[in-house]
């Protein structure tokens, strides 16, 4: 998507991403999605008199994988702050930040664009958070709102990137591999519909080949890549028609109505809110040990840049190799077949050819396969063993859907094992050969191509289970 | 029954142990006096039927050889530590209906120790004032001269330990809450050092200075329950992990003040201090001198900034702590039009004066454009006037100052005037800055209008150093020749 008038547009991304602790950034209470309003919610996220946060190390961890993860500077003392604003869904009055010290800065990340080219994206820095708890308003005739406070106190990591982003498709590649990221490091579920990564967009547009910065608008909530692609491509082009039209964009922050498709202003920055930050007298400085970093560095999983280069030096298809190192639950899926190491083409072509089209027919996600990825490296194994053909895997495949029964057993109930016994395939040979004498006359003047024929009739006559190389073979030699 | 309540909590404790008296007689003796003198406002709730079903069980235990140090002990607690299903109000209009389903980690230690829960205490609404008269509830009434205040913020646990209510009380210190009623109700009080015992639980005013303490009438029942209280607790990040020496045995050692370095901040003695508060403090020095202790003058220069920088920081963290009373969940609500009408009229209504004064001055420090000129300059002088103290402890062993600069005022005398109630902090307000353990011991008694009023003699101490300062005032306590209040019927 572009701009009109010769315009791009400059945009940088605020992502939250919603740490997977059992317990919360700075309370006992769970933090299991879906559970009954209020029930994960204790003394201290209600905040109740001279309860007092006590900080979550899992979520620590988890940010100095982040910051590990994207190159930057894990920062050995950052400093929890207070955001003061009033809502009823935030019971302290206040939510615990951090601000001008956080605990990373300076990363960045290479994002993979649809052309097969990438890109760096600089990471200004990440901080930790407490998420609010969720109002709901009720605009009926009641007029009522409640809250829910089993978000309160969730652990975020905020990860805010520098105004490098110049196009939607950036944007939403620069979501894609976030939430890459975030799911290979084990850090957070990566799950927009839920809410446990989520987004806010920095638009402005300015003419090609200056390098000003204009006025920008924030955008809030973005809880899909489309709409994040969608909000950014209205925005921009909202603010080339203001720009083009003589006005000025005010700085705002905004909403996307994804029904109206628009956005629409939430505040202006005279409404702007008056955080008044200051340090969390509650909770000491994080201080950070190398030991602790360097500990965790070591526990680093490989990264999904890393692993696109072992698939495709195991000689997986670039595509493949960039699917397969992009998506978890799909890679999880890869390394636990067996024998993928023998035949890694193979597998990753039935993954992504057979089993997608399964999976997409019946709307399942790769984690609900009705295949196991330990039965279809088996089948695998089958065909790499002669034990069956390529083509009888196919049956063995469907029926190891319909049932859920491994292969073996399929293999056997139904007799489907290859013939690779010479002496029967040599007499279905000699009775191809003795059936079809004018084709055999042919054959030896030269019609080469009417062999086909001949393998044709022994796979007739055994049920396609002959060994077809076995096949070729024994009828070459009678032939000669 | 009177007797018995002037007994000090160590005596009394060791009535009960010789089985000379029963926890229930003690409780019953001590609730009857304080539903007796109630008219002096020192409690809000007074806990008889649990006092004395604890008090039962207390003597149960001891029949049964078991039970803690503080075993059958009654006690009051100064109302903004939360008790578990007791109403817990800060003495604030905002919370009067509040009842917590928790227990603050200080009393738990008391109850867990034996101690008996006589009444909630009165003090100034969340802790903030220097009279008791900002309370929601009523000033309290200082048993030498009712006409005057008790001091504050802790000044219903100076008056009732002082008026022989209960043995011993908590109270809370942020910039002198413990030793300044202390000294105006010429009982000991001692503020810890900062991080020495846990706030969980306590209804916080300024979280980097509030700090738990003790008040009784001995400087060893002051040491035994703070030894009871203190202590690391994994639920306040700011509770240092540091192992509590038995103080109540260090006091048995014999102190040698031959030696002993006593330095006496000349900032202290300035302008604005009364001449016979001066004169107390002086002959108590003088004393010291006589046994043998080196009397240094010491400089605080930064001494001038600390109410100033006090009185910033602690409103922007007051501002943020009861940001949290919003009628939202819990405590008052005042239906409005709307949500932030609500807001408004909970507020309006659930706060007094001094509290909404700290409100707006907090919010004001903290807010763009102005943190920079307050905040920052503010945490800065405190970093210079910690650094003040740490150049003096190189020095000195203890440094000795008066803990207020007048007697008990009249109530209502400086009512109009907050600057001048706040200054009447300034020799306590340095050392809380700093995080300093501070005691205030009675050091004499003057004459004022007619009246008869205590004078307190502050000792502060190093960071850890609650053992030097106990020592050092319970020997000023067995040679000051200072008499205490006669009991009142």
């Amino acid at each position: 998507m572009s701009l009109p008038h010769n315009y791009e547009m400059v945009i940088g991304l605020e992502v939250h991403a919603q740490i997977t602790t059992q317990s919360k950034l700075f309370s006992g209470s769970a933090t299991a999605f879906g559970a009954e309003p209020n029930t994960q919610a204790n003394s201290i996220d209600l905040g109740m008199p001279g309860m007092l946060p006590v900080l979550n190390a899992g979520a620590v961890d988890a940010g100095i994988k982040l910051g590990l993860a994207i190159n930057a500077t894990v920062n050995k003392t950052s400093v929890f702050a207070r955001k003061n604003y009033y809502y009823p869904d935030l019971p302290k009055g206040y939510q615990i930040s951090q601000y001008d010290k956080p605990i990373v800065e300076h990363g960045n990340i290479d994002i993979d664009l649809p052309d097969g080219t990438s890109k760096n994206i600089r990471i200004t820095r990440m901080h930790l958070e407490e998420d609010a708890g969720k109002s709901i308003h009720d605009m009926g005739a009641t007029n009522v709102s409640y809250v829910d406070l089993n978000r309160a106190g969730v652990p975020l990591m905020e990860i805010v990137s520098e105004p490098d982003l110049r196009t939607p498709e950036e944007a939403g590649a620069y979501m894609k591999k976030m939430r890459t990221l975030v799911r290979f490091l084990g850090i957070c579920d990566g799950d927009m519909e839920k809410g446990n990564l989520r987004c806010d967009a920095n638009v402005s547009v300015r003419k090609i080949g200056s390098d000003k910065l204009n006025t920008r608008c924030e955008i809030k909530n973005l809880n899909s890549i489309r709409h994040v692609m969608e909000a950014i491509q209205f925005e921009a082009e909202r603010h080339v028609t203001v720009w083009e039209s003589g006005g000025e964009v005010g700085q705002e922050t905004r909403l996307w109505d994804p029904d109206a498709h628009e956005t629409r202003t939430l505040r202006s920055k005279e409404d702007a809110h008056d955080y008044r930050y200051f340090p969390d007298p509650d909770l000491l400085p994080l201080n950070l040990k190398q030991e602790r970093i360097e500990k965790i560095r070591a526990t680093l999983p490989k990264l999904p840049d890393v692993l696109k280069q072992e698939f495709l030096k195991m000689g997986l298809a670039p595509e493949q190799a960039g699917l397969i190192s992009s998506d978890k639950d799909i890679y999880d899926y890869f390394m636990k077949v067996p024998f993928r190491d023998v035949m890694p083409r193979e597998i990753a072509n039935w993954i992504t050819g057979d089993l997608f089209a399964v999976l997409n027919k019946s709307g399942k996600d790769i984690t609900e396969s009705p295949v196991s990825p330990e039965d279809l490296g088996h089948l695998m194994n089958n065909i790499n063993s002669g034990e069956i053909s390529g083509k009888i895997a196919k049956q063995v495949f469907a029926t190891m859907v319909e049932t859920g029964d491994d292969p073996s057993t399929i293999i056997s109930k139904g007799g489907l094992s290859q013939i690779s016994d010479e002496s029967a395939l040599k007499a279905a040979c000699e009775k191809a050969l003795a059936a079809n004498p004018e084709a055999v006359a042919k054959y030896k003047a030269g019609n080469e191509r009417i062999f086909g024929s001949f393998v044709g009739f022994v796979m007739k006559e055994t049920k396609g289970q002959a060994n077809p190389e076995l096949v070729n073979t024994l009828l070459k030699s009678l032939l000669a | 029954m009177s007797n018995l309540l002037t007994l000090t909590a160590t005596q009394a404790l060791a009535a009960m142990a010789k089985g000379e008296v029963s926890s229930v007689e003690l409780t019953q003796a001590a609730l009857a006096r304080m539903e007796a003198r109630k008219h002096l406002g020192a409690s809000l709730l007074i806990t008889s039927q649990h006092a004395l079903q604890q008090a039962e069980a207390a003597d149960k235990a001891r029949k049964a050889g078991a039970g803690g140090p503080l075993l059958g002990l009654p006690i009051g607690i100064k109302d903004l530590y939360c008790t578990n299903g007791i109403r817990t109000t800060a003495a604030s209009r905002i919370l009067e209906n509040f009842t917590p389903a928790y227990e603050s980690t200080v009393t738990q230690k008391l109850w867990d120790a034996g101690a008996i829960n006589l009444a909630k205490l009165n003090m100034d609404e969340f802790a903030m004032g220097g009279s008791n008269e900002n309370s929601a509830f009523g000033p309290v009434k200082n048993p030498w001269d009712e006409l005057r205040i008790s001091g504050g913020s802790s000044g219903g646990s100076a008056a009732a330990v002082a008026d022989y209510q209960c043995f011993a009380a908590t109270g809370s210190d942020t910039g002198g809450s413990i030793r300044q009623p202390a000294a105006m109700c010429g009982v000991v009080g001692i503020k810890p050092t900062y991080g020495r015992c846990s706030r969980w639980g306590m209804v916080a005013f300024a979280s980097s200075l509030d700090q738990a303490g003790i008040f009784a009438r001995s400087v060893e029942d002051t040491a035994l329950l703070l030894q009871t209280i203190a202590g690391h607790d994994e639920k306040d990040s700011t509770s240092a992990p540091l192992e509590v020496p038995n103080w109540v045995e260090e006091l048995q050692k014999p102190l040698t003040l031959k030696g002993l370095k006593i330095g006496l901040p000349k900032e202290y003695f300035v302008e604005g201090l009364d001449a016979r508060v001066k004169q107390a403090v002086m002959n108590a020095v003088k004393k010291f001198e006589a046994q043998g202790a080196e009397i240094i003058e010491v400089s605080l220069p930064t001494t001038e900034y600390a109410v100033a920088a006090y009185y910033i920081v602690a409103p922007a963290e007051a501002a943020s702590n009861l940001a949290r009373y919003d009628g939202m969940r819990y405590g008052l609500r005042v239906e409005g039009n709307g949500l932030v009408d609500t807001y408004t009229k909970t507020r309006t209504a659930g706060f007094g004066a001094e509290v909404k004064r700290r409100i707006m001055v907090g919010n004001y420090v903290l807010s763009s454009g102005y943190y920079d000129a307050y905040y920052t300059k503010a945490m800065q002088a405190r970093t210079l006037i910690a650094n003040d103290f740490a150049a003096a402890f190189k020095k000195v062993d203890v440094i000795m100052a008066p803990t207020a600069p007048t007697p008990a005022f009249k109530i209502g005398e400086k009512s109009a005037d907050p600057v001048a109630m706040y200054l009447g902090d300034a020799f306590t307000i340095p050392a809380s800055l700093a995080g300093l353990p501070g005691i205030s011991v009675p050091a004499a008694t003057v004459e004022e209008g007619g009246s008869t009023l205590p004078v307190g003699l502050q000792i502060i101490g190093n960071h850890w150093q609650e053992g030097k300062i106990l020592q050092v005032a319970h020997a000023w306590q067995t040679m000051s020749g200072f008499t205490p209040l006669a009991i009142k019927e």
